[in-house]
């Protein structure tokens, strides 16, 4: 089993988001960067199947070296080996078809993605990935199994569940509740200074799209406050001057 | 011309297919173009009908036994199938679960840039630029497409259906799939019957860690049930399985617009806050004066919540049966 687990750096989740240059980037002045919280599921879930069945268990990320504590982390959790495609990730389109072109060469078994980059919400690298492998993909799932080359998942839909299964290969993408993220360990962290990380250069330079500018939400006009005691009123307003209810 | 996705669950229409092609038919209108809009799986012509309603010139139906349920790849394939037919240039999906999971497999196979998550209408002033959340609600992002068709996922619960009375023009198409598009397989489907999914609600109660424990949530509960909203909680609530994960929201939960958010002992810190933050109106009850949620509400009630949601409940309850 050859597992493809495909790794965004992300600003961590408390970050208070502010951009620069006339508003047209964002300003990692003192951002932690982090592993997605989805692609660590995935990675931990792809470790948990190789354990189980054997296997390995390859990282990749589109990025510059400013990834490379984020991908050094995932050969820290347990991935075997690790690639880093050295390129700014413009956009999905584009992170796509390089881990595609990556992917071509190498003949994974599957391939875990998170549902969404936390940072641009975007929840389409998946997709665009096995539409140009020309394999099946399954999103947000909350469980895989894999038994004789099938894998048999569970994933959400609006309003509930769908249990799926499909033969592999195939590109699913991991929602909450696929499993509980690992935690680094001494041993793991040194065993990771040993793991091969290899760069390799950018195929192709398409261009889909490019973020003009960022904004802020207008902030809040401040909160009416209602005295506990009249605690009713609150649907009165909701009703009458909010008019949402 | 403008193709829409017109997305069905069990042969019916939701909300937010409405609003994708009205948003799709506005686009249309503007550009003095046609809008068609695409159903795949089994839907009745009455219903079919309706998005000639909403703005559809033309429906193209795509049926079979096998597209009964959900399948991303054989979906996509029969869409952009339809796409290249009827030579669209925009294409729009709903941002929805199985939106995004065919709008990614369309946009490479139509080799079309794509945004997801998207608030505007396209601004074709310089370019053609669409704005979308980014940093889980926390900022937009104005991004421009620069490829010769583009794909938009909308979200749900940001544009208004419109009504255009359009006649319905219905045909039918066989979407170009063989057996070999059929790789994966829906084994079972199973919803939650009888109550609002939260990805959908226009009302949202959401109780947190205040509520000390899973035995308090019946007036959280009964308070939804008066109000027609759906129920919602904080990520320590979903970890400590006090309510189901599919309650959870927030930047590792789920993300809502809804019109009203009311925020039950939340403390409001800022990772819940990324998911809920767009919604239109916010009400935090907290006994905590400095809990943060207040920063970010529209009303506010500093008190104990078991005091305050009887009186608050009595209060729906005599709103409804009056209205
Ligand atoms: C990587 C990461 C991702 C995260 N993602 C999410 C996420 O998606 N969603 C999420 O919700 N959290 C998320 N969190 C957790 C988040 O940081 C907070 O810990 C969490 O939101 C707190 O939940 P809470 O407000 O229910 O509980 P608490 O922080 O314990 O707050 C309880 C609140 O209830 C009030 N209270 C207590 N008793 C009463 C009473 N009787 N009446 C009225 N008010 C009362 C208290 O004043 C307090 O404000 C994430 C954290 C991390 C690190
Ligand atoms: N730069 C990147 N390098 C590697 N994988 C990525 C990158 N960006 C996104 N992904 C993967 O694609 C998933 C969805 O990302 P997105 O479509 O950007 O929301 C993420 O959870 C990652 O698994």
């Amino acid at each position: 089993m050859k597992i493809l687990v495909c790794i965004s750096n992300v600003p961590d989740t408390t970050t208070k988001v502010t951009f620069t240059d006339n508003n047209t980037k964002f300003n990692t002045a003192g951002v932690q960067f982090i592993i997605n919280p989805y692609d660590e599921l995935a990675l931990t879930r792809a470790l948990e199947i190789t354990e189980k069945q054997g296997g390995t268990v390859t990282a990749i990320n589109v990025g510059l070296a400013d990834a490379e504590p984020s991908i050094r982390k995932t050969l820290a959790i347990g991935a075997n080996d690790a690639v880093r495609i050295n390129a700014e990730p413009q956009d999905a389109y584009f992170v796509a078809e390089q881990i595609a072109a990556y992917a071509k060469s190498e003949q994974f078994d599957l391939i875990l993605t998170g549902r969404e980059s936390i940072d641009y919400n975007g929840g389409l690298v998946g997709g665009l990935l096995a539409e140009m492998l020309g394999i099946p993909s399954v999103n947000v799932i909350t469980s895989i199994e894999i038994e004789n080359g099938v894998a048999t998942m569970e994933r959400d839909i609006d309003g509930g569940k769908e249990k799926v299964s499909c033969k592999l290969p195939l590109v699913a993408s991991a929602q909450k509740e696929l499993t509980e993220p690992r935690i680094p360990n001494m041993r793991g962290i040194m065993a990771a200074r040993t793991k091969p990380l290899k760069v390799v250069e950018v195929t192709g330079d398409l261009k889909t799209s490019a973020t003009v500018g960022f904004e802020l939400p207008a902030a809040k006009g401040g909160v009416k406050l209602i005295p506990a005691d009249q605690a009713e009123l609150l649907i009165d307003l909701l009703h009458n001057e909010a008019k949402v209810i | 011309m403008i193709l829409v996705y017109a997305e069905s669950i069990d042969g019916n229409f939701k909300k937010s297919t409405f609003e994708a092609v009205s948003f799709a038919a506005g686009i249309a209108q503007t550009n003095g173009v046609h809008c068609v809009a695409v159903s795949i799986g089994h839907v009745e012509d009455a219903k079919l009908a309706e998005l000639a309603n909403y703005g559809a010139d033309k429906v193209v139906a795509v049926n079979s036994s096998k597209l009964a349920a959900f399948n991303a790849e054989a979906y996509a394939k029969a869409f952009a199938n339809v796409a290249a037919a009827e030579g669209a240039t925009i294409v729009v999906v709903s941002n929805t679960y199985s939106g995004k999971a065919v709008a990614g497999r369309v946009a490479a196979k139509l080799k079309a840039g794509i945004a997801s998550g998207v608030i505007s209408i396209p601004n074709t002033s310089n370019g053609f630029v669409v704005r979308k959340t980014v940093f889980s609600g926390k900022a937009f992002a104005d991004v421009n497409l620069t490829t010769a068709i583009k794909v938009l996922a909308i979200t749900p619960n940001t544009f208004d259906t419109h009504t255009f009375g359009k006649t319905a023009n219905l045909t039918t198409a066989d979407g170009g799939l063989s057996d070999a598009d059929f790789i994966s397989n829906s084994v079972e489907i199973s919803r939650v019957t009888g109550k609002i999914p939260l990805t959908e609600a226009e009302l949202v109660v959401s109780a947190g860690r205040g509520m000390k424990g899973p035995e308090h949530w019946g007036i959280i509960e009964e308070l939804a049930q008066v109000l027609g909203a759906a129920t919602a909680c904080s990520k320590p609530v979903s970890d400590m399985h006090w309510r189901p994960h599919s309650e959870h929201v927030g930047q590792t939960g789920i993300t809502i617009k809804p019109n009203l958010y009311i925020a039950i002992g939340i403390s409001g810190a800022i990772q819940h806050l990324a998911g809920v933050s767009s919604s239109k109106v916010i009400v935090a009850i907290n006994k905590d004066p400095e809990a943060p949620f207040f920063k970010a509400a529209d009303y506010g009630i500093v008190a104990d919540a078991f005091d305050v949601l009887p009186k608050i409940l009595e209060a729906a309850k005599k709103l409804k049966a009056a209205n």
